[in-house]
């Protein structure tokens, strides 16, 4: 799968980087908005960009419009205002040109229960109208080896365990040298190997410039394998940007660790810092602009037992709920 | 296809490929992309043919075979066991078409059992078989791997709708062929008598039992269509199953209802029984004719509808 692969690849590339078409994003949304029957607002205005090869999060509490983004970007579903683009061309209408290029993992895998492994492959491949039936079954199981399959390829996909089918619905989706993958929960009911495994095949693909759109309610996968990032809230979006500027968005906290709790809370008010909390014998606070070396000289000066001074740099998680003003897997 | 459109280069063999891509492996290698470029027209009936072996796969559609197959057989014994005696299985016309005959010819188990299957049992075969086209796909969740493949809604709509066709002629097959080798084991073969009194020799008659083989697949036609449309509808396969069955009996009974003759002519059942038709010498083209119109009525209508549905629809299963 190698060498041809590669070489289609770029291939493709020159045949998409026509001179004088502006390569936008490999996912780009204009005011996207689906207004379900009934009256259901799922997603408002969204103004997406995926930038080429880049990892890309996409992140939001459950309900938050994700999925039915996904849906729309795949042509499942219609916008009722708004344009998605996707490898340039316009979604639903393109989809024929564009879907071939891209592998889809949506809402989980689903799987004919009494077809082996193997002939689940066979079957999504055959659906597709472009892809080569000489080169179909080495191509299956090129794509089985790749998850870890190769050896249960012929065990009925009914007796196969979860982590087993979400490995298939993987497979499925790299039948062919793909520009884009969009991943909807990808290590979903893998166990801890498995999820290693699978993110390091999303950084291996990635590294070969396949662009991956990385849907995840885990957020430290989301800082593992992801370069960008996007957050969803309530059918909208709240920031988009590169992981290491999202995190830094949101301010790190001063960690105190001390047998004197109350008096070392008291001199870190003095010394400004804002929202201090106390938690056992560990007191927070957002850091104060001044040098942190006099704030802890001033504890230890009031004659505070310092055991710990330490800046928590901010995960992304900090980002999220400083961004979403709530946790992360709550149903909004 | 609209690769091929973009990039006219492709057009020109493996050659060229080394102008588009500036670091192409020279070769072997170019060849290779190059047929993987430009796919052929043909590649399209590759679903077609996943649909058929899927189809046949299913335990499902094994057990509704069985069922059919075993039609002709329980038939065959009755009228075997009815007639030891050296009597005749004709009770005053009670039964299916030529029933009275069989006992003359094993041909005749043919047409008696296509008789008594075309009303309930083949429709529910292909009512089961169309209303889990779609809704079953679309309630699996593997209808959204097939569209973003992706397979083309016209597409798999078509190829659906191929497949349960030819699941028609399939089932239709099987109780011809099971009663003929029953027919032939249990009652004696040769010449026939037509319905209108002359007699056709025994080739000629097994080119008759073809025929009506045939036409009763294509009556089937428009329940097929009428299935696909109900299954587009749901996300259920059950669901959908049911409701076309469901249709099936209530026209079949609604057809037995003096007070609605006007509306009769206009049931996709109501000239099922016409095939009976090319048993006459000569055959007596009139229903049959107007059986075949209809059903290719029920296709277009129901057809045009199923896919004015599922291409409209959003997939949210």
């Amino acid at each position: 799968m190698d060498g041809p692969s590669a070489t289609e690849r770029e291939a493709g590339d020159a045949e998409q980087h026509v001179p004088g078409h502006a390569e936008a994003g490999v996912i780009a949304t204009r005011g996207l908005t689906k207004r379900y029957r009934g009256g259901q607002l799922a997603v408002d205005g969204l103004d997406l960009t995926v930038p080429a090869g880049s990892v890309f999060g996409f992140l939001g509490p459950n309900g938050s419009g994700k999925t039915t983004t996904i849906r729309m970007l795949m042509g499942l579903i219609e916008p009722t205002a708004g344009t998605a683009r996707v490898l340039g061309r316009p979604m639903p209408r393109a989809a024929r040109a564009v879907l071939p290029e891209v592998g889809a993992l949506i809402e989980g895998p689903a799987l004919y229960g009494f077809l082996s492994g193997r002939d689940n492959l066979l079957r999504y491949d055959a659906a597709d109208p472009t892809a080569d039936p000489r080169t179909r079954s080495a191509r299956v199981a090129a794509a089985l080896d790749r998850v870890g399959l190769a050896a249960a390829a012929g065990k009925k996909a009914r007796a196969y365990s979860l982590g087993m089918k979400q490995r298939l619905g993987l497979a499925a989706a790299l039948l062919q040298p793909r520009r884009l993958l969009v991943l909807d929960e990808p290590t979903n009911g893998l166990d801890p190997q498995g999820m290693r495994e699978i993110r390091a095949l999303i950084r291996e693909l990635a590294a070969d410039g396949t662009t991956v759109f990385l849907s995840s309610h885990l957020l430290d996968e989301i800082e593992q394998v992801c370069t960008h990032a996007a957050v969803m809230a309530q059918g909208r979006l709240v920031t988009q940007g590169a992981v290491a500027d999202l995190a830094a968005g949101a301010r790190g906290r001063l960690v105190v660790t001390t047998p004197d709790p109350a008096e070392a809370a008291r001199v870190l008010k003095e010394q400004g810092v804002a929202d201090v909390t106390a938690d056992g014998d560990r007191v927070t606070g957002e850091p104060p602009a001044r040098d942190l070396a006099e704030v802890n000289a001033a504890l230890v000066t009031a004659g505070v037992r310092v055991r710990g001074f330490a800046l928590e740099r901010a995960s992304l998680e900090d980002a999220f709920v400083a961004l979403t003003g709530e946790g992360f897997d709550v149903a909004s | 296809m609209s690769r091929a459109e973009t990039d006219p280069l492709s057009e020109k063999g493996p050659g060229s490929e080394a102008a588009p891509a500036p670091r192409a492996a020279p070769g072997a290698e170019a060849a290779v992309a190059s047929a993987v470029r430009r796919p052929s027209p043909l590649w399209t009936f590759g679903l077609l043919r996943s649909e058929l072996v899927t189809t046949v796969r299913r335990w499902r559609t094994l057990a509704l075979l069985g069922v059919l197959a075993v039609v002709p057989v329980l038939v065959g014994i009755a009228v075997k066991i009815e007639t030891r005696g050296g009597g005749s299985a004709d009770h005053g016309g009670q039964g299916p078409a030529f029933i009275s005959q069989i006992t003359n010819n094993g041909l005749f188990l043919v047409f008696t059992a296509l008789a008594a299957t075309l009303p309930f049992f083949l429709p529910m075969a292909v009512g089961v078989v169309a209303g889990d086209a779609i809704a079953g796909e679309a309630g699996a969740g593997t209808l959204r791997y097939l569209l973003v493949a992706p397979a083309g809604r016209t597409r798999l709509l078509l190829t659906k709708y191929a497949t349960v066709t030819a699941f028609c002629l399939l089932a239709t097959l099987v109780v011809a062929v099971s009663a003929l080798i029953v027919g032939a084991l249990l009652f004696p073969l040769g010449d026939l008598t037509t319905i209108s009194g002359t007699r056709i020799s025994f080739a000629e008659g097994l080119g008759r039992a073809l025929l009506i083989a045939l036409v009763v697949a294509l009556s089937l036609v428009g329940v097929a269509a009428l299935g696909l449309f109900v299954s587009t509808l749901t996300n259920s396969g059950i669901a959908a199953m049911a409701t076309t069955v469901g249709l099936l009996t209530t026209v079949q009974i609604l057809d037995q209802i003096p007070q609605l003759h006007a509306l009769q002519p206009y049931f996709f059942s109501h000239y099922w029984l016409s095939f009976a038709d090319l048993m006459r010498d000569p055959v007596y083209w009139d229903d049959l004719q107007k059986n075949l119109g209809l059903q290719a009525l029920y296709a277009a209508v129901f057809g045009t509808a199923a896919w004015a549905r599922f291409t409209a629809k959003d997939i949210s299963a």
